[in-house]
């Protein structure tokens, strides 16, 4: 069973974003740039299912060569291959997925695991447009996972429930907390995997479909009443959240 | 734009109430651009959405196939394309929720459209829409456009408001998608409800707790104004990786972005990958012992004490005034 992991390069979720000086994306300078949060539980699935079912494990990126670090960090958790496709920084979603798209035309994995949304962007549609170029069923957001006998089992939490979703291999699967706990890198595999060979391929150009405008940090100000914790001041809150707020 | 086609999503018997914010939405839009909007339901009935009539919807296709007898993000996508293309929609509209989500960039890729998701605010401007969407979990937002002839959009539930616009005329007609089973590779055989359990997505006040709370059997606290509120239960990621409290009550950027018309956030420090996941409620109100803590930046009211005295009081003063 042959697996194939898309995996995104994120600011740390603890950065502060600031919006750079073309007003229309972020000032990147001096932010850690993590595997994204999502993208940890896609590898480990992976990882955990081909120990299980035997096959290989590639892990795969788009974008410059800024991207070798997660690729390493992925190769640290244990990744048997993976690939760069280099080219410019992804304008949007279609750019990604068409490159994506093409490599596992020719790799034919059995599944392919994204982490439910990249925390940059939050696109929130890598999964299903790259099933819709390959032809094949996807499940979003996928917390618990069984694959056997050529189907996977998939639930997945809906507003106010869950459901189980059925889908035949080869499929997409997108990974949400609560699958599974990703491992954290040791360090000789850290060092081991900066000794082995990252597989570049040149990206092919694709016209974006969306364009961005403009970028802005949405303003914060709110009513800013402090209230202290005495019987009267509750009271206070609860007098203001009626009358004020009109709330309750 | 010729016309918009807004997908219009079954909760059991009745439409789903984001499915009114999405009618509402189109109704605006079309308004703007003087175009025609028509809904699409799957699997459902005239009367079901001619209670988006309120609303604004004055036309439904009713989408109708043997293989709807199960759920399935893939066929449903394959019929809202066909159906789209034989109304000449290029415009579409879907909730931002489960479904939505799933289903919306299907049928983007499948019309060779742009899509934008999880929007909080859609503009007709000189022909086009513009649209507003979070980025890095609601951190910044990003204002863009769809280049294609086609476009796809899906909103945020609870964002956009459902705005009374009753209209006279209504009618439905039947569509009949040609599907095969090689569309239906994946559908829901199990659907199971959290019962009297409301989800942070769709709530309209939440209680979250954090760290602050320092056991889990303490969650009763929160649980019980919630009860007097009638909000569900969040929790910080603290907590949740802690597990005291399941994942699917995770707010912030790696849990749950959430809009609710209030926020409540009980010995929660406000952690920055929490405030991108709740900043954008309407109304935030804070209870944490430590007066400097970031949460209270962004708060309308804080209290500034102990969680375990100021949670009850809150709650039995809450239970009286209601």
């Amino acid at each position: 069973m042959n697996i194939l992991v898309c995996i995104s390069r994120v600011p740390d979720t603890a950065s502060r974003i600031v919006v750079g000086s073309d007003g229309k994306s972020i000032d990147s300078s001096g932010l850690k740039f993590v595997v994204n949060p999502y993208d940890e539980l896609a590898i480990e699935e992976a990882l955990q299912l081909s120990k299980k079912n035997g096959g290989e494990v590639t892990a795969i990126t788009v974008g410059t060569a800024a991207n070798t670090d997660v690729l390493r960090t992925a190769l640290a958790m244990g990744v048997d291959k993976v690939v760069l496709i280099k080219g410019d920084e992804p304008g949007d979603s279609s750019y990604v997925a068409e490159n994506i798209a093409k490599y596992a035309k020719t790799y034919n994995p059995d599944l392919i695991f994204l982490g439910r949304q990249s925390v940059d962007f939050d696109s929130l549609q890598m999964p299903s447009i790259l099933a819709e170029k390959l032809n094949i069923p996807s499940v979003s957001v996928v917390s618990k996972l069984t694959v056997e006998s050529g189907k996977v089992i998939a639930e997945r939490d809906i507003e106010g429930g869950r459901e189980t979703v059925e889908a035949v291999l080869p499929c997409i699967i997108s990974c949400q907390k609560g699958l599974n706990e990703p491992r954290y890198p040791k360090l000789p595999d850290i060092m081991k995997a900066k000794r082995k060979p990252i597989e570049e391929i040149e990206a092919e150009n694709i016209v974006p479909k969306v364009t961005i405008l403009s970028m802005e940090i949405p303003s914060k100000k709110r009513v800013g009443t402090i209230l202290t914790d005495s019987d009267d001041d509750i009271k206070e809150l609860v007098k203001l959240l009626h009358e004020e707020a009109k709330i309750i | 734009m010729k016309k918009i086609l807004v997908y219009l999503e079954l909760q059991g018997d009745a439409l789903k109430r984001t499915s009114y914010e999405v009618v509402s939405a189109a109704n605006k839009l079309a308004g703007a651009a003087s175009i025609d909007f028509i809904g699409l339901i799957i699997n459902g009935n005239e009367a079901q959405a001619e209670k988006a009539k309120e609303y604004g919807l004055k036309e439904v296709i009713i989408a109708k196939h043997d293989l709807f007898d199960k759920q399935s993000s893939m066929a449903y996508s394959e019929a809202i394309a066909q159906a789209a293309k034989q109304e000449g929609a290029d415009c579409l509209l879907f909730a931002g929720n489960a479904a939505g989500l799933e289903i919306a960039p299907r049928v983007a890729a499948k019309l060779d459209a742009g899509y934008i998701a999880d929007c909080i605010d859609l503009q007709f401007e000189d022909g086009n829409i513009v649209a507003k969407k979070p980025v890095y979990a609601g951190k910044a937002v990003i204002t863009s456009k769809i280049d294609t002839d086609v476009k796809v959009f899906s909103l945020r539930p609870n964002v956009f408001t459902a705005v009374a616009n009753p209209v006279d005329s209504f009618q439905a007609k039947d569509f009949a998608p040609e599907l095969s089973e090689d569309h239906r590779k994946a559908y829901v055989t199990e659907l199971s409800k959290n019962e009297g359990k409301l989800d942070v997505l769709e709530a309209d006040i939440i209680v979250s707790g954090g760290r602050g709370m320092k056991a889990p059997e303490n969650f009763n606290l929160i649980e019980d104004l919630a009860g007097a509120l009638g909000a569900a239960v969040g929790a910080s990621r603290a907590v949740v990786d802690a597990g005291w409290r399941p994942h699917n009550e995770q707010v912030g950027q790696t849990g749950k972005t959430v809009s609710p018309s209030m926020y409540v956030a009980c010995g929660i420090s406000g952690a920055v990958q929490h405030l991108a996941g709740m900043s954008s409620s309407k109304i935030i109100v804070a209870i944490n012992k430590d007066k400097d803590a970031p949460i209270f930046k962004v708060t309308d009211y804080g209290i500034v004490g102990d969680v375990f005295e100021v949670i009850p009081k809150l709650t039995n003063n809450i239970k009286a005034i209601k």
